[in-house]
């Protein structure tokens, strides 16, 4: 370990720092800058106000928007995270010599286009799509459903298989740590399977799934491509509404206001979680 | 019927049988040991008594009932685990407590069961520590306390004191051969460390290749090993070629090449053999006096052990020198080795 | 407990399936993507390669997208080894600076590097993407970074000085083969994070487009859409490939116990 070389340590950070201040720190600090200001459009100028805000938190529509952002996130969360459980602990405990291949199986999905993939779902479902075709050509019914696109049931949906890899690995992780000892020693004083999945397995693997939820709360609150895609007026989120206002309406403020406004409401909500959740780990025995 | 009941039990991985047609009494109340290098089949045999392993052979009985098909949940014994596998996420008396939680003892008795088993073992007051605030000694006794808490009919220690120190080692097998006492709980441990196996154990079952060579008490396998492989895994011991010359009523004469000729006791033999047999002698260490003697002999190394020291003795016609050790002075120049002739241990020769 | 096997096949298939519709109805000679199937067809690619404006969207992804990965795996790379290599103060609150991209909804990053963008007087084009793109995959490379410099025996680099070597041919000889596997997964899985990133693509490339957001514009024409179809097969096998290609690299000379997956 270089010790008196320290400097030389600060020095190689210095550039990836600066570049991040750039790119990450100075806009976020624009951006809180912005919501702040009393200016409608893109130019800065105006006093400070709060005025921003307090149109964000008072009218009902972007209240009654903001419930409807997190709560499909929430559902999109819980969803993906049920499913993804029992596929990482067969990959944990059942694959055997194929866990890599496994691996590498369900990390693929991943790395393909996000565009692409909801593109994917918006031919699936719609009035004239994969689904409905398959439908009416197997005589299954008479006319194509128009009830599966373009709706909060839709983004859900497309949102769930979206994430769906995202939620396997922190699990799987977590599960893989689990000292197998521990789980002959709750063998041995008495627990059947489904018992010591209870007492042993689930809570070491909190974290892992404490972690796959906050990877996939957080940023589907703010998606965009979905909702758009396939969402409709009744399945819009908060990100259509951000992006409404720095594309036509140029209310950049608000738009400011309305996406810190966001993070934080997201943010409050994943902290309840994780407490939440931890409580309620300790609480088992 | 013994209170565990080992019958011809089997375990095959692969062609390699890992416990090959196992034979084994373990009384109740006893301190039963199972020794044997890494790789003999004794951890096999200790999962299969748990029921972590089902044998492909055989039968096993537990106080008169039939163990197979009996899965390890069900089963009478509780286990003290080589990694000790205390739970992390629950506190000591959480980890003591949690084979009892589904007995349904009521708040006062369940605490009272724990706290008797924490005094037990010696760590009342620490029942809210946390696994990663223990040391090493304190988890090996939370594991005990956790075992034992269920009040198995026998209890398994998969080489409990392995991870410990040495001086921690000594004081737990005291320990353990003292709670053993009291508790009467039928122990049954599996260890490499014969040291281990001979200080706390009643009975000792020698195994070597899924087999058991030889079961007796700490003493008798010392001065009584049935063949070379016990002999040799217990202490340190020299052995010699000999031919049987002449065969008394009480004694054997043979000629022990390097040694010359000696004499043993009938007794001594403890198998079939005749004139002219190629047999075994051995002497532990101990048991040669290096003053007086008939064998002549250099000192080739010597260390020094406080209570005795360690001599290598190189003599005529032997190219391994021949180990002996006793206290007192170091003896300067040339020695002569000696012994008892009742010291000789005879053994069968297999080629 | 009994296997999980049918339920863990049956997930694989949920996640491959839906995407696997792209390439599937991309051969099928209908403009409506829908059952039945009424022919194969490649006619699809071949507009497709006869789409300027699509090629023209394509360079500039691949621009674009070479840039971000030699910019972020570099700083990558510098920040991996002085996070590993040197007893920084303050190394969390580092790193969960660094990767707050991570967590932050993409909308947000969007419109806060269109306000800097602004703000500074920059003009809306590719080298705004690429910055955003840069501070996006910067997390990424320093994930695979420095679990490979974390594998690294630091004794090798004093045994080569011990030898003889000053810091340039050491890091020459000896550190920059043994994390050369780790640059070229950075490298790789940089670009295609880059190569498929739509949404700051969308709000910072101003009239020169990317892919995606090509693509994105394609949407709204239903006739265009088998041609979509066809872009997207192709992106997809691709990026499998790439992808696949990066695992691979990241894990030689690991031991096969320590092998890792993902982000």
């Amino acid at each position: 370990m270089a010790e008196g070389g320290n400097r030389a340590g600060y020095l190689l950070l210095a550039p990836t720092l600066a570049v991040m201040a750039l790119a990450l720190a100075a806009p976020l600090g624009l951006l809180a800058l912005y919501s702040l200001t009393a200016t409608t459009g893109p130019v800065l100028e105006g006093g400070a106000t709060y005025s921003q805000y307090a149109d964000v938190l008072g009218r009902a529509g972007y209240r009654a928007l903001f419930w409807r952002s997190l709560g499909i996130s929430a559902l999109v969360t819980a969803v993906t995270v049920a499913l993804a459980y029992p596929m990482a602990y067969f990959v944990a405990f059942q694959a055997g010599r194929w866990k890599f291949a496994w691996l590498i199986a369900l990390t693929i999905p991943f790395w393909t286009s996000y565009l692409l993939r909801v593109f994917a779902w918006k031919i699936i479902l719609g009035y004239g799509g994969v689904i409905n075709s398959a439908l009416l050509s197997l005589h299954l019914v008479s006319q194509p459903v128009g009830a599966l696109l373009y709706n909060p049931f839709s983004v859900v949906v497309t949102l769930t298989h979206a994430w769906a890899a995202f939620a396997i690995l922190p699990i799987y992780v977590s599960l893989e740590k689990i000292d197998r000892a521990l789980l002959e020693a709750a063998t041995d004083l008495g627990d059947g399977p489904v018992r010591r999945f209870l007492r042993i397995t689930l809570p070491l693997s909190m974290p892992g799934v404490i972690g796959a939820a906050i990877l996939i709360f957080v940023p589907t609150t703010g998606d965009y491509v979905t909702p758009t895609l396939v969402g409709g007026p009744q399945g819009s989120m908060i990100a259509n509404v951000i992006a409404m206002q720095f594309e036509r309406i140029g209310n950049w403020p608000l738009g400011a206001a309305l996406a810190l406004a966001s993070m934080a409401a997201v943010g409050v909500t994943a902290a309840l979680f994780v407490a939440a959740a931890r409580a309620a780990t300790q609480a088992i025995k | 019927m013994a209170f565990l009941s080992v019958r011809q039990v089997t375990k095959r991985f692969g062609d390699v049988p890992a416990v090959d047609a196992v034979d084994l009494e373990v009384p109740r109340g006893a301190f039963f040991a199972l020794l044997g290098p890494s790789g003999c089949g004794k951890t096999t045999l200790l999962r299969m008594i748990a029921g972590f392993a089902q044998p492909d052979g055989g039968t096993l009985f537990i106080d008169g009932a039939n163990m197979n098909g009996v899965p390890a949940h069900r089963r009478p014994t509780n286990m003290v685990f080589q990694s000790y596998a205390i739970f992390p996420h629950l506190n000591v008396f959480d980890n003591v407590a949690y084979g009892l939680r589904k007995e349904r003892l009521g708040k006062q008795a369940l605490r009272a069961r724990v706290e008797a088993m924490l005094a037990t073992v010696r760590l009342e007051g620490l029942e809210s520590r946390r696994a990663d605030e223990l040391s090493g000694g304190q988890r090996q006794r939370v594991a005990l306390a956790r075992a034992l808490a269920k009040q198995p009919k026998i209890l398994l220690l998969d080489e409990p004191l392995g991870a410990l120190d040495k001086r921690l080692r000594e004081a737990m097998q005291v320990e353990l051969r003292a709670l053993q006492r009291t508790l009467g709980i039928t122990f049954l441990l599996v260890t490499h460390d014969q040291e281990e196996a001979l200080s706390m154990a009643d009975q000792v079952a020698v195994m070597s290749g899924g087999r058991i060579l030889q079961i007796a008490s700490p003493r008798e396998l010392y001065e009584r090993p049935v063949c070379r492989e016990v002999a040799d895994f217990i202490g340190q011991i020299n052995f010699f070629h000999a031919t049987v010359k002449h065969i008394a009523d009480d004694t054997v004469t043979a000629n022990a090449g390097v040694l010359g000729i000696v004499t043993l006791p009938r007794a001594s033999f403890g198998f079939p053999f005749a004139v002219g047999d190629h047999v075994l002698l051995a002497l532990r260490p101990e048991r040669i006096t290096l003053q007086r003697g008939s064998v002549a002999g250099q000192i080739t190394a010597a260390s020094f052990l406080g209570e005795r020291s360690h001599y290598q003795v190189k003599i005529a016609g032997r190219s391994e020198p021949v180990f002996v050790a006793s206290s007192g002075a170091a003896p300067q120049g040339p020695v002569l080795l000696g012994w008892a002739p009742d010291a000789l241990i005879a053994l069968p020769f297999t080629a | 407990m009994k296997s999980l096997r049918a339920y863990a096949l049956a997930y694989l298939a949920f996640l491959y399936l839906p995407v696997l519709f792209l390439p599937l109805f991309s051969f099928n000679n209908s403009r409506f993507i829908a059952f039945p199937f009424t022919g194969f067809t490649t006619r699809w690619y071949s507009a497709l390669f006869a789409d300027d404006a699509m090629l023209h969207a394509l360079g500039n992804s691949l621009e674009v997208g070479a840039v971000t990965a030699l910019l972020s795996t570099l700083l990558g790379l510098l920040a991996a080894k002085a996070v590993t290599q040197y007893r920084l103060r303050g190394t969390g609150a580092l790193l969960g600076f660094v990767s707050l991209p991570l967590f932050i909804p993409d909308i947000v990053l969007g419109i806060a590097l269109l306000l800097l963008l602004g703000a500074i007087g920059f003009p809306l084009s590719l080298a705004g993407v690429a910055l955003g793109h840069a501070s996006l995959c910067v997390p990424f490379a320093l994930t695979v970074l420095i679990a490979r410099f974390e594998g690294f025996d630091r004794n090798l680099e004093e045994a080569s000085a011990d030898l003889g070597e000053g810091a340039w041919m050491t890091f020459w000889r000896v550190t920059f083969p043994l994390v050369l596997p780790g640059i070229a997964a950075s490298l790789l899985l940089t670009f295609i994070t880059s190569f498929d990133e739509f949404l700051l693509a969308y709000f910072l490339s101003g009239t020169e487009a990317t892919l995606p957001v090509y693509i994105w514009g394609q949407l709204r024409f239903p006739d265009r859409l088998p041609m979509v179809l066809a872009l997207g097969a192709l992106i997809l096998v691709a990026s499998v490939a790439l992808v696949v290609l990066a695992e691979w690299a990241r894990n030689l000379g690991v031991a096969p116990g320590k092998k890792s997956i993902g982000a």
